[in-house]
């Protein structure tokens, strides 16, 4: 994790991808965050699954709002074009960047304030739009930035570090999406790299919209007794009954297929997603059923993680759009402008 | 009869009081293409509510074989369709002059003017008759009445029946009932009343090379020809005819002619915030884009506008203003934005403004914006209003040159920045203060992080006193730069002139008119239209030859005067207001009654 200094220097034993890469080719600046922050945690994953899926840097765009959690596109991808944008606007942006390039993968990081207050509109259309993209709530339940503040997605009861309790009821990222068309929704946990790797990896291969909220806890505001998103509550409450493998087009799927519910999903761009373990009568490509589960298990206390729901059947924006294949920013002028000809017949008919 | 009202062809108004809902509009805009093709210089004024159906809505058209097209305050017919507003409509007719209306009914005796010549045609009944479908004959009511102004005011009826056969080719049986209610309200005229009336049209040649179309119209079509292809947008009343075009046009020019496929993207935002974001979004990334709105949408934008200031982003928005405050009146017209577009968000922002006078400066202005946009790397607001953008304008024909080559500004290629050491996004900068940029995957070497928040010349993140104002510092010289490039302003001298009058946008064609008619009476001027944001010296020069300029621009507080004298080494008492805010086009009346009341007549 970046939060320290290391070598420029590259140990020669360091594993290389398809595009002769390592690892620290896809590290960015060194993390100005709190000693222990979750969001270094999932920085270093999102760097993992981008080098593991050898992206070349510099065709991937990195988009960010306002917050702790938007800072950290500076900690991935050096190579990587990035745009810390306005607070909660980074939906839109990251929308009209995908519209004018549909070429580049779009990484999106958010933080709970960010996506669920003041950009929760935006979020909510980014989803119906289902713009390519991955977008990672880094979700620690409180505002870091400003010290302390409740964030829409604090639990009732939890409280801050004065010990005060919040009474109002959090908005949850994973059920909300589900219910307005999300296409992939997963939940992960900052401290558990093994499963938000392929999650990651998934999400950049899914068709369209790739929703992954991962709670982060921040060790400054919200780490301490009483705080349900601290380090301690989230490993208690947390539970990851589905497990899933990310298979890339190219490899041969080797593993068994398991026998309870849907196990395997083909992605649009001939990966596989291989769940390992679903619980009963589990079906990740039922919206009813999986939000039902995940009420079932709230109530009992639980916070389920995993790819919980993943649809590949949607058109993402491009394709309702019937946008032309080629980047609009790669058509030549030529191919759009009409010229004088056109011009002068039109006009012809104001008269 | 009058002695006023002798020999006014080809020079009068009239207007049309109208339930709206009611298909009037297609009945009044028949009227006024016909007399456009008979070559007569034509403006039509739609005075709407912001309503769908059963509120008064007023159109105006005013015709003048001199060309002068602002809106008349004066009326010498007045086609009285709504009972509801016939009180007032009465009263807007001038003395001696004619009104048609409904006499199916009786007109009460409360609303006889002696000095009125009461046309009735009871349209209605005769409709009543001739049509079974109730919706119909609402519908065909308003087309009779045009007919009796075909008779009425000697409107070539073979242009009538050639604009019927247009407009329903695919619909042989509405053109049929359309030209019998024509005929209905023609034939009913001809044989009560003495047609024409004293003042009617003849057919003369003013309208060569000239067109008939709306801003919002040609505002699209500059952005097709800008080469334009992602445009994000949330409607809004005045400005969703923009995109409605913009859709249009692209569904025509722009469909690939292979596959089908689209080049080019429109997206319906949720709101006027999301709506720049993809605008900056998608410049950022290299595609030409803009959005359009109105004062709502701008003060949503600003948040966003300050983001592409000062992180150096192209954008292009169209402000097709109407009345402010907060939701104002959405159906009528002002120059309101002026302040809030000139300096929109927080912090030290300036940006660039373009002024468009009327469709025809739509279209080139649309396009500039584009240019401006890339080369400056900062947002473009184009100021139109509801007056050019909804209302139907005679302007010369546009014409295209197939050699213009759009200005990118400076965007680094793959091979430039192969050979570059390392590259920085804010420096060096050239002439005009502007340093080159990079798109995103285009190459490892041009990747950075660009940010609203304090940054350096290299473009990395500070809170540096010294390296924070070395960039805003630029940034202001950057803005001035730009005074150059923008449209230069229009100036019209006269001999003997005593003083200067100063205007901008669709002010234009009135404040004209109102000194020609001040020059008929001996007081001569010079005039200034104002085209764009940041000001040149010719500007300053201007107002600096004259012992003082009026400043004729619609708004209350003189926004236009303000930014003069802000943005300008003028002296105050250098620059007199006249400021008509009310919410309909400007006439030259209320400019010259103002002047005069502050100028002597020789």
């Amino acid at each position: 994790m970046p939060s320290i200094a290391k070598p420029v220097a590259k140990h020669p034993s360091l594993q290389r991808n398809k595009l002769d890469l390592t690892i620290r080719d896809y590290e960015g600046a060194m993390s100005t965050l709190c000693a222990g922050c979750g969001h270094d945690s999932i920085t270093a994953a999102i760097v993992k699954a981008l080098w593991k899926m050898s992206i070349e840097p510099h065709r991937i765009a990195k988009l960010s709002g306002i917050g702790c959690s938007s800072k950290t596109p500076t900690y991935f991808v050096n190579g990587a074009h990035g745009f810390n944008s306005a607070h909660g606007r980074m939906p839109s942006i990251a929308a009209g960047a995908s519209a004018a390039n549909r070429d580049l993968v779009y990484i999106g990081v958010s933080g709970d304030g960010d996506s669920l207050s003041i950009g929760l509109g935006q979020l909510c259309h980014a989803i119906r739009r289902n713009v390519k993209m991955v977008y990672v709530i880094e979700n620690n339940g409180v505002y870091g930035l400003t010290k302390g503040q409740f964030s829409a997605s604090t639990d009732i009861g939890s409280t801050s570090k004065k010990g005060d309790p919040n009474r109002m009821p959090p908005i949850d990222p994973v059920t909300m999406a589900l219910s307005i068309g999300a296409t992939f929704v997963a939940r992960s946990f900052s401290g558990d790299k093994d499963q938000l790797v392929p999650v990651l990896e998934a999400a950049v291969a899914h068709r369209g919209f790739a929703l992954i909220d991962v709670i982060s806890p921040c060790v400054t505001f919200n780490d301490h007794k009483g705080s349900t998103k601290s380090y301690l509550a989230s490993r208690q409450s947390m539970v990851r009954p589905i497990e899933t493998d990310f298979v890339p087009p190219a490899e041969e799927i080797l593993a068994q297929i398991g026998t309870n519910g849907v196990t395997s999903v083909t992605m649009h761009d001939g990966s596989v997603l291989r769940f390992t373990a679903v619980p009963k009568d589990y079906d990740p490509t039922d919206r009813g059923k999986v939000s039902a589960y995940l009420r079932e298990r709230a109530a009992a206390g639980e916070v389920v993680t995993g790819l919980l729901y993943v649809d590949e059947s949607q058109p993402d924006m491009h394709e309702m759009s019937q946008t032309v294949a080629t980047p609009l920013v790669n058509v030549p002028y030529s191919k759009l402008c009409p010229g004088s000809g056109a011009l002068s017949k039109l006009l012809d008919q104001f008269r | 009869m009058h002695q006023l009202l002798r020999d006014r062809v080809n020079d009068f108004a009239f207007k049309l009081a109208n339930v709206n809902g009611t298909g009037s509009a297609s009945a009044n805009g028949l009227i006024m293409q016909a007399i456009f093709r008979m070559g007569i210089p034509v403006s039509g004024k739609n005075l709407f509510p912001s309503n769908i159906q059963g509120l008064p809505t007023w159109y105006e058209i005013r015709v003048n074989r001199e060309g002068h097209t602002a809106r008349a305050l004066e009326y010498d017919l007045m086609v009285a369709m709504n009972a509801q507003t016939y009180a007032r409509d009465v009263k807007e007719v001038r003395s001696g002059g004619f009104l048609l209306y409904d006499s199916s009914w009786p007109l009460d005796s409360h609303l006889i003017r002696d000095d009125v010549n009461y046309v009735g045609v009871p349209l209605a009944r005769m409709c009543g008759e001739h049509f079974q479908d109730s919706r119909e004959r609402i519908l065909m009511k308003n087309i009779a009445y045009a007919g009796s102004l075909v008779a009425l005011l000697d409107i070539d009826m073979h242009l009538i029946e050639q604009l019927l056969e247009e407009k329903f080719s695919a619909k042989p049986s509405l053109r049929e009932s359309n030209h019998k209610s024509v005929m209905i309200g023609y034939e009913y005229a001809k044989k009560h009343f003495d047609c024409p009336l004293p003042f009617h049209l003849a057919k003369m040649d003013g309208n060569q090379g000239k067109i008939l179309i709306d801003g919002n119209t040609a505002t699209a079509l500059g952005a097709v020809y800008a080469g334009a292809t992602v445009a994000a947008w949330y409607p809004i009343t005045p400005a969703t005819s923009v995109m409605d075009a913009f859709t249009r046009f692209c569904a025509k020019y722009r469909r690939d002619k292979e596959t089908g496929a689209n080049n080019y993207c429109i997206i319906q935002a949720e709101d006027e915030l999301a709506a720049i974001g993809m605008v900056i979004g998608a410049s950022w990334n290299g595609a030409r884009a803009f959005t359009s709105t109105s004062g709502p949408g701008v003060s949503l934008m600003n948040e966003l506008l300050g983001l592409a200031y000062y992180a150096e982003i192209p954008a292009v928005l169209v402000d097709v203003q109407r009345v402010g405050p907060s939701t104002g009146m959405p159906t009528r017209t002002q120059q309101g934005d002026l302040m809030e577009c000139a300096y929109a968000s927080h912090g030290d922002t300036k940006h660039i403004l373009l002024i468009p006078a009327d469709p025809a400066e739509c279209f080139d202005f649309a396009v500039k914006s584009f240019d401006l946009a890339e080369k400056f790397q900062t947002p473009v607001i184009m100021l139109s209003d509801l007056d050019i953008g909804m209302n139907d304008w005679v302007v010369d024909k546009m014409a295209w040159d197939d050699s213009y080559v759009p200005d990118r500004g400076r965007v680094l290629t793959a091979e430039q920045l192969e050979q570059m050491p390392k590259y920085f996004r804010y420096s060096p900068e050239d002439e005009n203060h502007v340093a080159a940029r990079t798109l995103p995957g285009v190459h490892q070497k041009g990747a950075f992080f660009i940010r609203g928040s304090g940054h350096n010349k290299l473009g990395g993140y500070t809170e540096i006193p010294d390296e924070y104002q070395e960039v805003i510092g630029r940034l202001a010289r950057k803005h001035k730069a730009s005074a150059k490039f923008v449209p230069a302003p229009v100036i019209e001298r006269r001999e003997g002139a005593g003083f200067g009058v100063i205007t901008t946008g669709g002010c234009d064609r009135a404040v004209r008119e109102a000194m020609q008619l001040l020059a008929n009476r001996g007081i001569n001027a010079n005039y200034m239209r104002i085209r764009g944001f940041p000001f040149d010296d010719p500007v300053v020069d201007f107002i600096e030859e004259h012992p003082f300029c009026f400043v004729v621009e619609q708004n209350r507080d003189a926004q236009l005067k303000s930014l003069l004298l802000l943005e300008t080494p003028v002296a105050k008492n250098k620059l007199r207001s006249i400021c008509v805010y009310g919410g309909f086009p400007l006439s030259a009346n209320s400019v010259v009654d103002r002047i005069l009341s502050q100028v002597e007549a020789k």
